[in-house]
Order: C-alpha cells, then sequence, then structure tokens
C-alpha cells in the first residue's frame, strides 16, 4: 500500500495577527492509502473541515507541508488547479451551491472546467448521474424543483463526474430523511468500490463511520486526536467520550454487557460481530 | 479570502472608546465631520490628526488593520488628489504642460483634500470599529427620534439596518463557502478577460442570491412568529443612558469644532 496523500507538520491559523485569531489545526501528521476508505469524526468546531479543506489545496497552510503522490502540492499555481480534479470536494449541503438552469449543465460544470471534449463529458454526466441512482429524464429539470435528496444527490454528482482520484466528502448526509441517508451512503459505497478510489468521509454518525471505513481518524481540538481501524478507535470508549463522542450504538451495549459480567470482546462495532461474539459464547451453535 | 475585508469590522474591546455612548459617538463623528471642513490650513488639520491619533490609542484598536481598511480606498484617494492637483485656480504657476498648468495653490489643495478623505475615512473606521451593531442602530434610532413626529419610520430604518449589519458577516461568510465550492469544481476566477471573469461570478451569484432571499424569508417568518409589529410600545431590554465621560467628551468635541472652526474661517490657518 501506498501513501496518495500525506500531511507533514500541517498547522492552520484562521485571521492571523487579528482578535479574531484562532488556531483551527495543530500539527497534523497524517498519511492517506490509496485505495482506501477513512472516516474522520470530531466534536463540532474540531477542524476537520478545515483540514479537507487544505486536501485540495482550497486553504494554505500556515506552516507544514501537503503531499499528493509524494509531491508537494503548493509548488505551482497550475498544480493546485490540476489538484481540485484529482481530489474532488463536495462541502457540507452542497445543494446550496447549485446554480446552473438544468441538471445536467451543472453536473458538467466540473468536467467543463477540465477541458474536457463534449462526449466525454456527456459520457461523465450520465455516469455520475447513475451512480447516485437518479433518473436520466431529470437532467433537462431546474434543480431548483427537486427534493432536498435529490438536489444533494444532484451536488454529488457534480464531483463525482470529475472522475477524481480522491472523493472528499463532508458530512454528505446531514439533514436527510433515513432513506436518503441509506441512499447516499450506497451511492458512496458503490462508487468506492467499483472505481477503487480512496474516500475520505467527514460524519457525525459513529455507526456510519465504523460500518463504512476501513481507517478511523478522530480529530479534537485541531490536532488528530486518535488513528486506526475502526476496531482500535472503539475499544477506546473512555478516549472517545472524553473528547465529546459516543461509540456505536452496538459498542455501547457491548459495553454494557461487560460491565455486568458478560465477556464481551472489545471494539466490536457491527451489529453482526457482536451476533457472532454472543452466539460464539452459547457454545458456537447457532440455529439461524 | 474575503475576511481582508475590514471595512466597518467590529473590533470588541474594553477601551473607555468603546465604552461611550453611541449617541456620543455618532455625534462627536458628525462634529468632527464639521471640523475637517472648517479647517483651512496646516495648524487647523495637525490639531484634527493629533485628535485622532489620541482616540487611535485610547481604543487600543491595532493600527494595522486600520491601514488595511484604507486600502481599498487608495484610488479614490490618489483621483482626488490628482484631479486637485490639475485643476485648481491658483497665481504661483509651478509650471505648465499643454494646457494645464501646476500651481502652489494646487499642490496646497491636493494635500488637504487627501488628508481630508484620510482623516474622514479613519474617524468613520473608529466609529464602527469600536461600537457594535446592535448599539450604533439603538444610538442611531434615539438620535433620530425626534423626526418621528414629521413622519419619518424611525424604527423601521433602524431595524432594516440593524438586519443589514446583521447580515454582513453571514453573507461575507456564505460568499466565501460558495466560492470554495465552485474553485473545488475547478471554477477560476483569476484569468481571462473582463467578459469571462465576469461570466465566471454567475455561479457564486447565482446561489448567493437564493439563499440571501431564503434567509429574508426565514427572518421575515421567524419575526412574525414571535409576534413582531413594529415599534410601537416596544420596550428595550437595554436603554441608553450617558454618563459622566459622554458629557466630558461632548465638551470635548465642542471645543475642537469651535476652536478648529475660528482658526481656520477666522485666521485661515
Ligand atoms: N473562515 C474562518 N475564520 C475564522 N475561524 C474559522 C473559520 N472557519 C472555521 N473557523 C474556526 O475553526 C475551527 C474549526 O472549524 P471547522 O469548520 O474546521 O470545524 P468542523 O470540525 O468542521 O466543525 P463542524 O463539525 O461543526 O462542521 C472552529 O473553531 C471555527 O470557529
Ligand atoms: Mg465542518
Amino acid at each position: 500500500m501506498e501513501p496518495i496523500l500525506q500531511l507533514e507538520h500541517l498547522n492552520h491559523v484562521y485571521s492571523p495577527g487579528t482578535p479574531f485569531e484562532h488556531r483551527a489545526l495543530i500539527d497534523i501528521d497524517l498519511s492517506i492509502e490509496k485505495g482506501s476508505f477513512v472516516g474522520m469524526i470530531g466534536h463540532t468546531g474540531s477542524g476537520k473541515t478545515t483540514l479537507i479543506q487544505h486536501l485540495n489545496g482550497l486553504l494554505k497552510p500556515t506552516s507544514g507541508r501537503i503531499l499528493y503522490n509524494g509531491e508537494d502540492i503548493w509548488i505551482s499555481k497550475q498544480r493546485i488547479h490540476q489538484l481540485r480534479f484529482q481530489v474532488g470536494l463536495v462541502f457540507q449541503y452542497p445543494e446550496y451551491q447549485l446554480f446552473e438552469e438544468t441538471v445536467y449543465r451543472d453536473i458538467a460544470f466540473g468536467p467543463k472546467n477540465m477541458g474536457l471534449d463534449k462526449d466525454e463529458v456527456d459520457r461523465r454526466v450520465r455516469d455520475a448521474l447513475r451512480f447516485v441512482e437518479l433518473p436520466e429524464r431529470i437532467l433537462d429539470h431546474s434543480p431548483f424543483e427537486l427534493s432536498g435528496g435529490q438536489k444533494r444527490r444532484v451536488a454529488i454528482a457534480g464531483v463525482i463526474a470529475m472522475e477524481p482520484e480522491v472523493l472528499i466528502l463532508d458530512e454528505p448526509i446531514a439533514g436527510l430523511d433515513p432513506e436518503s441517508r441509506e441512499a447516499i451512503l450506497r451511492n458512496i459505497q458503490d462508487y468506492h468500490a467499483t472505481r477503487n478510489n480512496t474516500v475520505i468521509l467527514v460524519t457525525h454518525n459513529m455507526d456510519v463511520a465504523a460500518r463504512m471505513s476501513d481507517q478511523l481518524l478522530v480529530m479534537s481540538h485541531g490536532s488528530l486526536y486518535l488513528s486506526g481501524t475502526p476496531e482500535e478507535i472503539f475499544s477506546q470508549t473512555e478516549a472517545l467520550e472524553q473528547t465529546g463522542l459516543t461509540v456505536p450504538e452496538v459498542t455501547q451495549i457491548c459495553d454494557h454487557l461487560r460491565r455486568r459480567g458478560v465477556p464481551m470482546p472489545r471494539g466490536l462495532y457491527t451489529v453482526e460481530a457482536a451476533r457472532d461474539a454472543l452466539l460464539a459464547m452459547r457454545g458456537g451453535s447457532s440455529h439461524a | 479570502m474575503l475576511s481582508n475585508i475590514t471595512l466597518g469590522q467590529y473590533f470588541p474591546g474594553e477601551s473607555l472608546i468603546h465604552r461611550l455612548d453611541p449617541r456620543t459617538k455618532l455625534l462627536l463623528f458628525v462634529l468632527y465631520i464639521v471640523a475637517l471642513f472648517l479647517g483651512k490650513g496646516l495648524v487647523s488639520y495637525a490639531i484634527m490628526a493629533i485628535f485622532l491619533i489620541v482616540i487611535i490609542v485610547m481604543s487600543k484598536v491595532p493600527p494595522s488593520s486600520l491601514l488595511r481598511g484604507l486600502k481599498p480606498l487608495w484610488i479614490v484617494i490618489i483621483i482626488t488628489g490628482v484631479l486637485n492637483l490639475l485643476f485648481s485656480q491658483g497665481q504661483t504657476v509651478l509650471f505648465t504642460w499643454r494646457r494645464i498648468s501646476v500651481t502652489l495653490e494646487g499642490c496646497y489643495n491636493a494635500g488637504f483634500m487627501i488628508v481630508r478623505i484620510i482623516l474622514l475615512v479613519l474617524c468613520a473606521f473608529m466609529l464602527t470599529y469600536t461600537t457594535s451593531p446592535i448599539l450604533l442602530t439603538d444610538g442611531l434610532e434615539r438620535l433620530l427620534r425626534p423626526f418621528q413626529k414629521i413622519g419619518l419610520p424611525v424604527h423601521e430604518l433602524a431595524m432594516m439596518m440593524s438586519i443589514a449589519l446583521r447580515f454582513i458577516p453571514t453573507l461575507v461568510e456564505e460568499t466565501d463557502k460558495i466560492i470554495s465550492a465552485q474553485k473545488a469544481r475547478g471554477a477560476d476566477f483569476e484569468s481571462g478577460n473582463i467578459l469571462r471573469r465576469a461570466k465566471a461570478l454567475i455561479p457564486i451569484l447565482v446561489p448567493l442570491f437564493i439563499s440571501a432571499f431564503r434567509r429574508a424569508d426565514e427572518l421575515a417568518i421567524a419575526m412574525e412568529c414571535r409576534c413582531y409589529h413594529g415599534g410601537e410600545g416596544r420596550t428595550r431590554l437595554h436603554q441608553l443612558k450617558y454618563a459622566r465621560k459622554d458629557y466630558v467628551a461632548y465638551v470635548i468635541g465642542i471645543v475642537l469644532c469651535v476652536a478648529v472652526g475660528i482658526l481656520g474661517r477666522r485666521f485661515g490657518l
């Protein structure tokens, strides 16, 4: 496994030299493997959005380096422009940035900026639409007459259409109903599975983070507080609770059982794993 | 990106200037403008400048951010200076080029005009830097209240102003976000000719307008839900009250204005 993105001693200070000065990122060292699915969690204001905006060069680090495929991204202006297409970033509430007259043209905005020819743009728009499971007839509609969940998916398609090597999503399921939530998560997972791209998913939902990621990053007060596999992270219930986070519901139940004397292993975070552990305890027999 | 727009940004603080009544600061600001236009020569402008510098020092607002606020205005300042330099009437001709002649009086005029503009702008900054928008509109509403008798909708105007002020930072933040989001899709705002650059603004302006209208709608509903019905019979949580420092400030301001007026108009200093 080789790293696709590396951060070295990254610091970011907002409005330096004013009363509003704020150290949003403090000495972040981080390496993200090619093809991995990375979940990022952290309390409100912990610096998640600030961090991911560094990954595609929207924010310039106050100090420290960002390497993409081993190469410093800040060597030239053209490099940054290129990087925007290689590292696709879906902002929080992306539906508020739709602006075109039709869904088609909005999704095509990114690919067109890449300078692709018409056929290629067309292919990418239709591909992206398929990933977010929207019907083709929607392409001629105005994005403003869609439902909230549909708008969100159109906005995500707008970034997917650039076919980025790294797809970053900032809380893509915030404020949606459970059905749309599951659909969007499924789309992201499909995209990851089909394209084998790297995905970074920022979320407040522990169950989602646990179930989807290979690697979890926990941010707290501008620092990278914990990093590891979901199993490693969720076996540290106390450490997580100290930064105002919780563990997934299943893990909470397992912790509870352990306190009551049931010898549950630590770090279980899926219902299936918990079920298997319980069944194993009953002597390995399963009548399911 | 846009965070370097410091124009009119409130700098929270606890200095004496911060704690003056907003009405005092508003009226002193008016007095200062009057004095600026009464002044005529070196002496009066030196007094005005020293007065302002004392206030800036007392307020503890960093001078660097004041200067940064002046930055967007330097073109206006230079143009005013050049126009005054070239088109002032005067006797002492320094040199002539074609039909345009530069006179000594022109130089003086240009210099004083520039100083005037800079002092005026800095004074306006001092007002908004040291007074929170809420207090500022409160003060304005109180000062304009007498005009209600002649049918001026004072409360409504003040409410509109405070809403506008309240939403400036929100809209700036929103614009920042939208710009970032479109940049993430490869939008380019910095290259191409004027037409291309203007077209590049569409992806920013459309979402911005939509969100501004949405916010306006939400705010109107929220105000109605709390039974807002205008200023009549409304009481305030924070009452404005003059303290001794306000009276002292008024006296200083009037003395300054009168002194500069006499120096400038009577003695031409
Ligand atoms: N443009 C800005 N100027 C100044 N400070 C900022 C700016 N953007 C964010 N901050 C501050 O930086 C800190 C980190 O913000 P950030 O948006 O990265 O947090 P977050 O982890 O994404 O939070 P959330 O979960 O609420 O989205 C916060 O304290 C915030 O107030
Ligand atoms: Mg955020």
